[in-house]
């Protein structure tokens, strides 16, 4: 079953179009993406805060007590977010001069979840990594740059599946894996190019599709702050104001008798963007791998410390959650980092063949290069 | 030589090992994410192994 002249054309076209609109991006995405693939062990080595090994036997400290610390620290400001890190026993404490100022102003104190102790660190939103993560994520433009990035993610997938449809005229007279190294370089890099996308190319449709869900982060938080959070806040629609705002540790402790198996990711202090302007909006995470990524909203009356209602998560949101990891790699141990960067390596490969190629045949008429495509890389056929 | 056939592939021919690869790419994927412990170990050699192909590939050791 072959494809036609005029199909195997218009998808060669695609491919080329759709390739050169996101290669630049492409480029920039997996050279700064490779260093944050190991962000958190760069980070680790240079400017986490030594967390001290020894465990003092004692009950873990009272959330309030490492509010008021914080406070303290950052005279005039309130609490927006208290979050909790995955991996390590640190509690990071979120404070701003406003519950709903901008993510710029805010500022990051971190603590000893054992201890309650003030840990010494530089700020974590400094320093040569995230400004990687910026210029990753959103070319150092916020919100559209994200979108930019999130358009560019689309055109590369579009790019993925037409190189995968102008693989098959290509392959049709040579066996899988081959790399004719013995004629041209051209015959070589195409061979290379069409060998290592091919085998890439799983790896690139997934990171591909899960950075753009992850680019488009901040409209499904939107989303769900319009939708199911607005739902879970209607009967309080109309409350007069708090009058006092109670214990966060009592907060906490209510969530998670509510769900037992899981322990807190995250609490949104009452008038933040995640929460109303009556609750602690408390997150919790499972205890699996795949729970782990997949948090659950609790919303804690604030002043009453009651439990107003713990639910799932939306769809869509479970999906951004699980594409995060699929998107950073970090979720099978420091291996599966390095082949993710191996891989990234090989997506490099394949956008610098990508340009080689485009380079050397820009003078030559569309049906040469067709026949190119269709010959597997020899248009002189009679050899 | 076996690198040229004089006769054309039939389009599962040329998309059986690809769609192998993408196959064991999505175990790959997708082990790490739901399990620990060997769930890992299956995710490293997954992913591991379309490393090594390519490399295969490119040192000529495929197409032999």
């Amino acid at each position: 079953m072959a494809m036609s002249q005029p199909a195997i054309r218009r998808w060669y076209l695609v491919h080329k179009w759709t390739s050169l609109v996101c290669t630049a991006f492409l480029l920039l995405l997996c050279v700064t993406g490779l260093p944050l693939i190991f962000h958190e062990e760069i980070d680790g080595l240079t400017r986490a805060p030594t967390v001290s090994a020894v465990i003092r036997p004692a009950p873990p400290p009272n959330l309030d007590a490492i509010v008021a610390r914080a406070l303290a620290e950052r005279p005039g400001e309130v609490m927006m977010f208290l979050s909790h890190d995955p991996d390590k026993p640190i509690w990071y404490a979120i404070t701003a001069p406003r519950v709903d100022s901008q993510e710029d102003q805010t500022h990051i104190a971190q603590f000893d979840a054992r201890t309650g102790e003030l840990l010494k660190a530089p700020p974590l939103d400094t320093g040569v990594m995230h400004f990687l993560l910026e210029l990753h994520s959103s070319l150092l433009l916020g919100l559209p740059g994200e979108m930019v990035m999130a358009l560019v993610g689309l055109v590369f997938l579009v790019s993925l599946v037409s190189g995968a449809v102008v693989y098959a005229p290509f392959m049709r007279k040579l066996a899988f894996g081959t790399v004719r190294k013995g004629r041209s370089s051209r015959v070589k890099w195409l061979d290379t190019h069409n060998v290592v996308g091919i085998v890439a190319l799983a790896w690139l449709t997934v990171v591909g599709a899960t950075g753009v869900i992850t680019a488009l982060s901040t409209p499904i938080a939107g989303l769900w702050q319009m939708g199911q959070l607005a739902e879970m806040t209607a009967p309080y629609k109309n409350a007069p104001p708090l009058r006092r705002l109670g214990s966060v540790h009592q907060a906490a402790r209510v969530a998670r008798a509510a769900a037992p198996t899981m322990s807190v990711s995250i609490i949104a202090w009452p008038g933040t963007f995640f929460s109303s302007k009556h609750h602690y909006a408390v997150f919790l995470s499972g205890d699996t791998p795949l729970t782990r990524k997949l948090i659950k909203p609790a919303l804690v009356d604030a002043e009453t410390g009651q439990l107003t209602t713990i639910q799932e998560m939306p769809l869509y949101v479970k999906t951004l959650f699980l594409s995060q990891p699929l998107h950073f790699g970090d979720y099978g141990g420091l291996p599966l980092k390095i082949v993710w960067a191996l891989l990234d390596i090989a997506a490099i490969v394949v956008l610098a063949t990508g340009i080689y190629l485009w380079l050397g045949r820009r003078r030559v008429p569309i049906e040469k290069r067709i026949l190119e495509l269709n010959s597997g890389g020899v248009p002189e056929a009679a050899e | 030589m076996s690198e040229r056939k004089t006769v054309s592939q039939t389009t599962w021919r040329i998309f059986r090992w690809p769609l192998l690869i993408g196959v064991v790419s999505v175990i790959g994927l997708l082990a790490a994410l739901v399990g620990d412990g060997w769930y890992d170990v299956l995710s490293w050699f997954c992913l591991g192994s379309c490393v090594i192909l390519m490399v295969l590939a490119w040192r000529g050791w495929l197409a032999r």
